[in-house]
């Protein structure tokens, strides 16, 4: 291994590493603006300059490549100067405007001018002012702070994978801006908010509402599609007030998509605070006691093993354990979580799960993209795509209607028979997938959401076996799962096999013959109509459609609220903090349904919790695994048969309103406006 | 007024048009096989030049646009390059686009009373055109002809060994569409030394 000295101290260090990279592993920090991990090396804000032995002049540590025998020196008396020189150019163009600036506090050139900062300017003449610039309703700009450091140009162009952000000008008439000031088109573009190392772009819905050390901030894991990705939720008081991301290499990076970030407005909005009970067709305020009593004498007087519950996009562990133990209580077995009737193959993990792990993306050099849209149902997992594209040339085909996805693919059929061609050899894609290395197939929903879903997945999983994507080694049969709640719902048996193949037509039919009591955790994305015949319980934290059908509702915490367990789509077991109380009356899903076993001969044998989250582990053992991806499970279903023609349609019609808390956004509704509906 | 080729953003006008020539099409296409294949970003600035060229002295959106779809880069990354380079104009200029050089060697011997003579002839101050869309008057960097300062580059041309006398002559006759002699004003060639009679 090379050999570096970095301040008298010898380390070693891998080939291909900088300067700055071999400095951090002597744990020497060296301040930068422009140099970010994730992006390329840009080296124009001079801020990492370091001296070398032998260099007449110090060197910008970000660029220079690290060399055998190096002599690296950061905390000489010419650095020092060197850098308090270059902190002396950004601020004389810097307005000194940081008691209204968003980014006080939590503001790199505020912390390094600190250390490297002159106390007074020796600057006379006038500072330049610059326009703002319009980046759409989610980023707010405040051009004048801009030090051109183009983190955000390279994000976009780079990461987002849309060439929308640009350094126009040259010298001092250098800007940032997007071309005509249009708005970004991006599901990541609250990231260049992260990355802007001064108050340049900051986040709009978030403007001069808090200071960093006002707010409460609390580790917690992304609700909003199936990846889990690590957040910050910062919060003052019952409000969030924003969502930050956390570094996470092996789900998220350093990004979350927009909706994460910016939807949590929706948090405050719409929000159920109280039972309701339906009289006389309007839904009137009640106490929990009554409302309880109510359900249960309803159950009882309509059968109590018809008794239904169907469970939502946020439903967790704890909710759906509880409310399937309860349904069993009443020897019922109407439960079931696939309401976009997405199929599995039953007692078989690998047939829900994105096997291949969410950081194997990165090595792939060959992706099959069957029915399904990554950049809307996991935008931060299309980015890794693009990583992918862009680092081992990945070759990506798509079988679906054609999209954007921010990177070169080809489209091979909007008809999911194409599978049929494929396992046959009559497709030209065969040969990339062939001398592949790391393929990957990767199934959306939209594919397999009707009543041959089961077939698809066999086929699929025959090709993986004909053509490598699956060995002993590697697993790359992987689903895409929409919702957070999926992969844990079937983990713990949310679903029954009265509701296989034909999820509407089958409650439709089970409605119509029994009309039972229908619990809906937070779901609002069926077709309601069908159940109208039926008694409808809402258990939920947002005024969303389900509970415009209900006949009563049963308000229970948002995801901010209560600690939950979720299971990711890689089948990695996350669990949400809590930030702060219920709002208003709301309790958490297994307590009402602890409460109402209590009016039944039977009950539920949890007291709390911890006891509940106790005989979960008991039953399901690998739940009790945080944070770590399960062991490889096998694909042994495979089955070659011919499928039907289907043309595929995504399932998801609008990125930025996908749930209930997106639904009571502003700033989604703002989104849909401004980008979706403009671009139409 | 600001120099056009300083100009940061782009207006979007209904009445622009751009379309490359037949002739100019060609070119592009020779252009661009200069460059290695896959690499045709490489000939933005050859591209920006020949459709400023086409389209009067200066790039309207539509323009910029063009060199865009015709390389396959995005529309930002060509507005990118045409805002660096002073030498591309992002709004219309005169007929006769004067570029005074205003560096050292041309202000000593005199850059400041050209700039005033232009004024006076043309009638419009930095980065102005003229009413009569003849002229447009800008001052530049040094553009390398100093042994024969003060010099002015009109459109393609040097105009060199300038005085008071000489420049506004020469204004005049670019004004009344006469013909005007390039280079050295007072018969130098190239860059000997000055004759005295």
């Amino acid at each position: 291994m090379p050999k570096i000295t970095i301040n008298n101290k010898v380390i070693d260090f891998q080939d291909g590493m900088t300067v700055m990279q071999a400095c951090e592993l002597a744990d020497v920090e060296i301040p930068r603006f422009c140099y970010h991990d994730k992006l390329s090396i840009a080296g124009n804000c001079r801020m990492c300059l370091v001296e070398m032995e032998k260099s007449p002049k110090p060197i910008a540590s970000c660029a220079m490549p690290a060399a055998d025998g190096m002599n690296i020196k950061t905390n000489t008396e010419l650095v020092k100067k060197a850098r308090q020189g270059v902190m002396e150019f950004l601020l004389i163009n810097h307005p000194l405007d940081c008691p209204i600036c968003d980014q006080g506090g939590e503001c790199d050139l505020q912390d390094q001018a600190l250390h490297y900062g002159f106390d007074k300017s020796r600057y006379e003449e006038n500072k330049r002012a610059v326009k703002n610039k319009y980046m759409g309703p989610l980023v707010s700009t405040i051009m004048t702070r801009c030090i051109h450091c183009t983190r955000c140009v390279r994000f976009s162009t780079e990461i987002a994978g849309v060439d929308d952000i640009g350094l126009l000008g040259r010298g001092e008439n250098a800007e940032i801006t997007t071309y005509l000031e249009k708005t970004i088109e991006s599901e990541l573009s609250g990231n260049v908010i992260d990355l802007c190392p001064v108050g340049a772009l900051t986040n709009k819905p978030y403007a001069f509402q808090s200071r960093p050390w006002e707010l409460k901030k609390t580790e917690s894991v992304d609700v909003f599609d199936g990846m889990g990705a690590s957040i910050r939720i910062d919060s003052k008081g019952k409000n969030v007030l924003r969502v930050l991301p956390r570094l996470n290499e092996e789900i998220n990076e350093e990004w979350i998509n927009d909706k994460t970030r910016f939807a949590i407005d929706g948090l405050s909005r719409q929000r159920l605070d109280k039972p309701y009970i339906k009289i006389n067709n309007k839904l009137e305020a009640t106490s929990w006691d009554s409302a309880l009593k109510l359900v249960a004498s309803e159950i009882k007087k309509r059968g109590a093993e018809n008794t239904s519950a169907f469970s939502g996009k946020f439903s967790d562990i704890e909710s759906l354990y509880s409310a399937k133990n309860f349904l069993n209580l009443l020897n019922s077995e109407f439960y079931d979580c696939r309401f976009d009737n997405t199929q599995f193959v039953a007692g078989h993990r690998s047939s829900y799960l994105f096997n291949s792990s969410i950081q194997k993306i990165d090595e792939a050099d060959a992706i099959l993209i069957i029915g399904s849209n990554p950049k809307w149902e996991a935008a931060v997992l299309n980015s890794r795509i693009r990583k992918a594209y862009l680092n081992n040339n990945c070759e990506i085909a798509l079988i679906g209607p054609k999209i954007n996805l921010t990177y070169k693919y080809t489209h091979l059929s909007n008809d999911i028979s194409y599978l049929n061609n494929i396992l046959n050899e009559k497709s030209d894609f065969l040969e990339h997938l062939k001398n592949a290395k790391n393929p990957l197939m990767l199934i959306g929903s939209s594919a397999i959401n009707y009543n041959d879903g089961i077939e698809i997945l066999k086929i699929c999983a025959e090709i993986c076996n004909k053509f490598n994507i699956v060995n002993e080694s590697e697993n790359g049969f992987n689903i895409l799962n929409q919702n957070i709640s999926r992969v844990g719902a079937l983990d713990i048996g949310f679903y029954s096999k009265n509701f296989d193949r034909d999820f509407n037509g089958s409650l439709t039919q089970h409605i119509k013959n029994t009309n039972p009591v229908v619990f809906l955790l937070g779901l609002d994305e069926i077709n309601l109509s069908s159940l109208k015949d039926s008694f409808i319980i809402y258990i939920g934290h947002h005024g969303d459609e389900g509970a415009n059908v209900a006949d009563i509702i049963l308000p229970s915490p948002a995801f901010p609220e209560k600690t939950s367990t979720f299971v990711n789509i890689e089948g990695r077991v996350l669990q949400t903090t809590k930030c702060f109380n219920p709002i208003g009356e709301s309790k958490e899903e297994w307590k009402i349904f602890r409460a109402l076993s209590q009016e039944f001969s039977e009950q539920l044998k949890f007291n709390n919790l911890k006891e509940l989250r106790q005989e979960i582990v008991k039953k399901f053992p690998h739940l009790n695994q945080l944070n770590t991806l399960p062991d490889k499970s096998e694909v042994n279903f495979a089955k070659s048969h011919i499928i039907d023609n289907n043309e595929i349609e995504y399932n998801i019609k609008n990125f930025y309103m996908t749930d209930s808390i997106s639904r009571a956004s502003v700033n989604m509704a703002n989104c849909t406006k401004e980008i979706l509906n403009r671009v139409a | 007024m600001k120099h056009p080729g300083f100009i940061n953003s782009i207006k979007d006008n209904e009445k622009d048009m751009f379309e490359w020539s037949e002739t100019n099409f060609l070119k592009v296409k020779k252009i661009i096989e200069k460059y290695p294949s896959g690499r045709k970003q490489s000939a933005v600035i050859p591209l920006l030049d020949l459709a400023q060229r086409q389209n009067k002295g200066w790039l309207n959106k539509k323009a910029l646009e063009k060199v865009a779809e015709t390389l396959s880069m995005s529309f930002i990354r060509v507005l990118e390059v045409a805002t660096f380079y002073s030498m591309f104009n992002l709004k219309p200029i005169g007929k006769n686009y004067i570029q005074i050089c205003r560096t050292t060697p041309c202000w000593l011997r005199g850059s400041d009373k050209l700039l005033n003579i232009a004024k006076e002839v043309t009638g419009c101050s930095l980065g102005e055109t003229s009413k009569d869309k003849k002229f447009t008057v800008v001052e530049v960097e040094c553009l390398g002809a100093c042994c024969n300062a003060p010099m002015v580059q009109i459109n393609d041309d040097y105009f060199e060994d300038l005085n008071e006398d000489n420049f506004k002559k020469l204004l005049i006759n670019l004004k009344n569409e006469k013909e005007i002699t390039k280079g050295s004003q007072i018969g130098r060639l190239s860059s000997n030394p000055e004759r005295k009679n």
